[in-house]
């Protein structure tokens, strides 16, 4: 029976977690604003799935697919951009409509900041390439190679589209085979099909 | 620290909060923990990975708590870590009295008591760590805890009589 006053002790109360919410809350605008946070991400419902979004300062920094596993994602975030990373906050409040309104089929490109400090070399010069694809086409992976200047590397351009870390804003899915057939895609192939369908537009 | 400060947020922020509220009152926690959440994530990248994070942040909110005390002493005439327990409302409906009157008889002990109660009921730490952070020796951190116990169990009924005289 006395017991009861350490029990309440180690369990606490029952209006705990809507004030952490708020208090989480402040503590990401704060920190946003002292510039002591190296990423903040949220995630977002769409038709392709849970999608975990993230920024830098610089701007949105990752895009993943439940399938790449978001804590996996996060984690790895930790190491590559740094680790001082919080849920939260506005910074992804704009793509989050962007996404919104693409998905809705009333909006064709994104006008967010993004930061591609994640890719390198030749992967980042496909994905600069990548950007350049017009909503509603595709290109062979061989087309991409030689757009990207290097033609002998289709290869090497399946595997930048593999390790894309802005998937949908940077559209990947935009590369087919020269036969037509989808070849792969990082958030699986009916996610892939999805966002194709969907460019085409109704018919 | 690789791992996303947002997980030692979400495993630790209560367990912090209620060590705030224990130690401070529930008026002034939520500064202590803001404090506490921001320098730790200032200097999170720097902690090693191996380090045992809970213990760490409540050495954290400690400090703060140390730090809001006598920022309140500087404005006030009393120099205890915690304010005089204010009296439970009377008109408070009975699910919020219990915590209120947790808080109060909480307030109502001696600084050294409540804080190895808080570190140690509250937080979980073991007494050395409890010892490191509070001062002294483990064995005198546990019998501050323990004697805190002992005089919560008779000041305070959890049923919602509240008795701040022992």
């Amino acid at each position: 029976m006395s017991d009861h006053t350490i029990q309440l002790l180690e369990s606490g109360t029952n209006d705990e977690a809507d004030h952490l919410a708020a208090l989480h809350a402040a503590l990401v605008d704060r920190a946003t604003t002292e510039s002591s946070v190296d990423a903040t991400y949220r995630v977002v419902d769409s038709p392709v799935g849970a999608l975990l979004l993230a920024a830098t300062e610089a701007g949105v920094v990752r895009v993943a697919f439940a399938v790449e596993d978001h804590d996996r994602v996060l984690e790895s975030l930790g190491t590559t951009v740094g680790s001082r990373i919080l849920r939260g906050g506005h910074r992804l409040d704009p793509l989050a409509r962007e996404l919104d309104d693409y998905f809705a089929g009333a909006r064709r490109d994104f006008d967010v900041p993004i930061d591609l400090r994640l890719a390198h070399g030749f992967r980042l010069s496909v994905l600069q390439h990548l950007k350049e694809i017009p909503y509603g086409t595709t290109e062979s992976y061989g087309q991409v190679a030689v757009a990207s200047g290097s033609p002998r590397a289709v290869r090497a351009v399946g595997s930048a589209c593999a390790t894309n870390p802005l998937p949908i804003v940077v559209p990947c899915h935009r590369v087919v085979r020269s036969d037509g057939s989808l070849g792969g895609y990082l958030g699986g192939l009916p996610a892939k099909e999805l966002l194709l369908g969907l460019e085409r537009g109704p018919r | 620290m690789k791992r996303p400060f947002e997980q030692a947020v979400t495993e630790h922020g209560a367990v912090v909060l209620r060590v705030c509220r224990s130690v401070l009152g529930p008026d002034e926690a939520d500064d202590a923990w803001s404090e506490t959440f921001l320098s730790a994530l200032r200097a999170w990248p720097d902690l090693p990975e191996d380090a045992n994070v809970r213990a760490w942040l409540v050495t954290i909110a400690h400090r703060k708590a140390v730090d809001v005390a006598r920022a309140r002493a500087r404005h006030a005439v009393p120099v205890a870590l915690v304010p005089d327990a204010p009296a439970p409302h009377r008109d408070q409906p009975e699910e919020a009295l219990p915590d209120g009157g947790l808080w109060a008889a909480l307030a109502a002990l001696p600084d050294k008591q409540r804080l190895c109660v808080a570190y140690h009921h509250v937080a979980g730490l073991p007494h050395p760590e409890v010892a490191r952070i509070v001062g002294g020796t483990p064995a005198a951190a546990r019998r501050a805890a323990a004697d805190g116990i002992a005089r919560l169990r008779s000041t305070y009924a959890p049923e919602g009589r509240v008795s701040l005289h022992v």
